[in-house]
């Protein structure tokens, strides 16, 4: 996916909403700063997630930490590959190592979270 | 501000991430932890370890103090040789674990962890009394480098004119680096075979960049704390504390009771005995989650232990850790609850160490 189009978080977790479903991953900043994934923990396809809640694990060989939704909704699908295979997520952190796809419901947006732009500007002030 | 090691400038210039260690401005990784983990248990890896206190100790009641305040027995060292042993406060328990070493005719030195280096310079001169001995804190004008790894001695062929792979494991040597004075000692903390270098601190630059040039891969602290734990070699301040002895620690190895007195050794003969002392023991968790330091260890619901350190082992691609349970469970086979962030995970006591590196 062009990261253009993509909205971030500040907890470093990308969206994108398409027919009102939010696919959600990492940014490669996130990975970069993990390294060394080895395990994912991710919610069941029903569960509700909620906006600025964690709905899932990642795990380092350094350290672990939460994965937070920036949205409220319903888990529609997970992606299973991951559970196998977690250095998917570093390989490809905006493609295929999106982790779960998420129905929120009509007439919600991602206008909350920033744009390219703004993400970059605020891992700048945090790389150094 | 953070002490910085003479390499400090490399590593900040190839990528090391630098975190505060002990007072020490460290890299913890380069690239990945676990693909440096992985260069030396298959080929050769390279730690800047200048952070290590080094102390020296020379005058006629040298051996004399390193017996007062060392578990182990010094005085059977031979020249050169190194010795692994814990320095104990009154009641037993560990303020720091160390190496020996047996200088060539004039005196010995210890090598000590950063996070204890004042604790125990204070604690020598504490216990100094007035015996004959001088101790130098060396850590400052001088550099301290690993080479760890199933080709490490072939890497370090003709480095210095003296050559490591003539050396015992666990003994040392003087020579030279580039005219200047170098100890090679075949010593190290990842379960590989290896060496550790020490040099004047203006030659450490250019004996790291020898060794780079060679093919060593440079490695940071973190790949160094997976390979200890994989090899269960305890660390300061996990596994062993002020509240800790060595007995209950498994390292009764490195206590000898019957070399005389020093200090500990009367509270560690009433320890030795005492069955409520939880003891050290390995963990393999059943499923992926990484039980770390502090998880609280149960068996049927009762609170019977807490985990040391834990961590993803690369080379045996477990979750696994070390902890401390009370002597019911250390039995390995037995299967404990693990409170992992909330959730509880099944984990099983594992016999250490964790990895083995086959025999050449």
């Amino acid at each position: 996916m062009d990261q253009k189009d993509l909205r971030y978080s500040a907890t470093h977790e990308w969206a994108s909403l398409e027919g009102g479903v939010v696919t959600l991953g990492i940014t490669k900043f996130a990975v970069e700063q993990l390294t060394d994934v080895v395990y994912i923990e991710l919610p069941d396809p029903g569960d509700n997630v909620f906006a600025g809640e964690s709905f899932g694990e990642i795990e380092s060989v350094k350290a672990v930490s939460d994965l937070y939704s920036p949205v409220d909704g319903e888990i529609v699908g997970i992606n299973e590959k991951l559970l196998d295979d977690p250095t998917i997520i570093a390989q490809d952190p905006f493609g295929k190592g999106w982790m779960v796809k998420i129905k929120i419901e009509p007439g919600q947006t991602l206008d909350k979270l920033m744009t390219l732009p703004q993400y970059e500007k605020q891992i700048a002030s945090q790389d150094h | 501000m953070a002490n910085r090691t003479p390499l400090h400038d490399w590593h900040a210039t190839h990528g090391g991430r630098m975190v505060d260690f002990a007072g020490w401005d460290m890299p913890v990784q380069y690239t990945s932890i676990t693909e440096e983990h992985q260069a030396v248990r298959n080929a050769a890896g390279l730690f800047d370890i200048s952070h290590m206190g080094r102390l020296t100790f020379t005058g006629t009641d040298a051996l004399d103090l390193i017996q007062h305040v060392f578990t182990n027995n010094a005085a059977t060292l031979k020249e050169g040789q190194v010795r692994y042993g814990l320095v104990c406060n009154e009641q037993g328990g560990i303020r720091d674990d160390v190496l020996v070493y047996r200088w060539p005719t004039y005196g010995y030195a210890m090598v000590v962890n950063a996070s204890n280096r004042d604790k125990i310079v204070a604690w020598l001169a504490e216990h100094k009394g007035s015996r004959q001995v001088m101790i130098e804190d060396r850590t400052l004008d001088s550099a301290m480098i690993a080479v760890q790894g199933p080709g490490a001695l072939e890497l370090c062929r003709g480095v210095t004119p003296f050559d490591a792979s003539q050396l015992a494991y666990y003994y040392s040597a003087h020579t030279t680096y580039r005219g200047q004075e170098c100890v090679v000692s075949r010593t190290g903390y990842t379960g590989e075979d290896g060496v550790e270098y020490m040099v004047p601190a203006a030659a450490g630059a250019a004996l790291w960049e020898a060794l780079i040039g060679r093919g060593a891969r440079a490695c940071g602290l973190g790949a160094r704390d997976t390979l200890r734990l994989e090899a269960a070699m305890p660390l300061y301040g996990h596994e062993l504390g002020e509240e800790i002895d060595p007995l209950q620690a498994g390292l009764g190895w490195a206590v000898k009771l019957d070399k005389g007195d020093f200090i500990g050794r009367d509270a560690l003969l009433r320890r030795r005995d005492d069955p409520t002392l939880r003891v050290r023991v390995g963990l393999e968790m059943a499923g992926k989650r990484i039980a770390r330091e502090g998880s609280i260890l149960s068996r049927d619901g009762k609170e019977i232990g807490r985990v040391a350190s834990g961590t993803f082992a690369p080379t045996v691609a477990k979750a696994i850790a070390m902890a401390y349970v009370a002597r019911g469970c250390a039995e390995p086979g037995t299967t404990l609850d693990v409170d992992v962030r909330g959730k509880s995970e099944a984990a099983r006591v594992v016999p250490l160490p964790f990895y083995k590196r086959p025999k050449a």
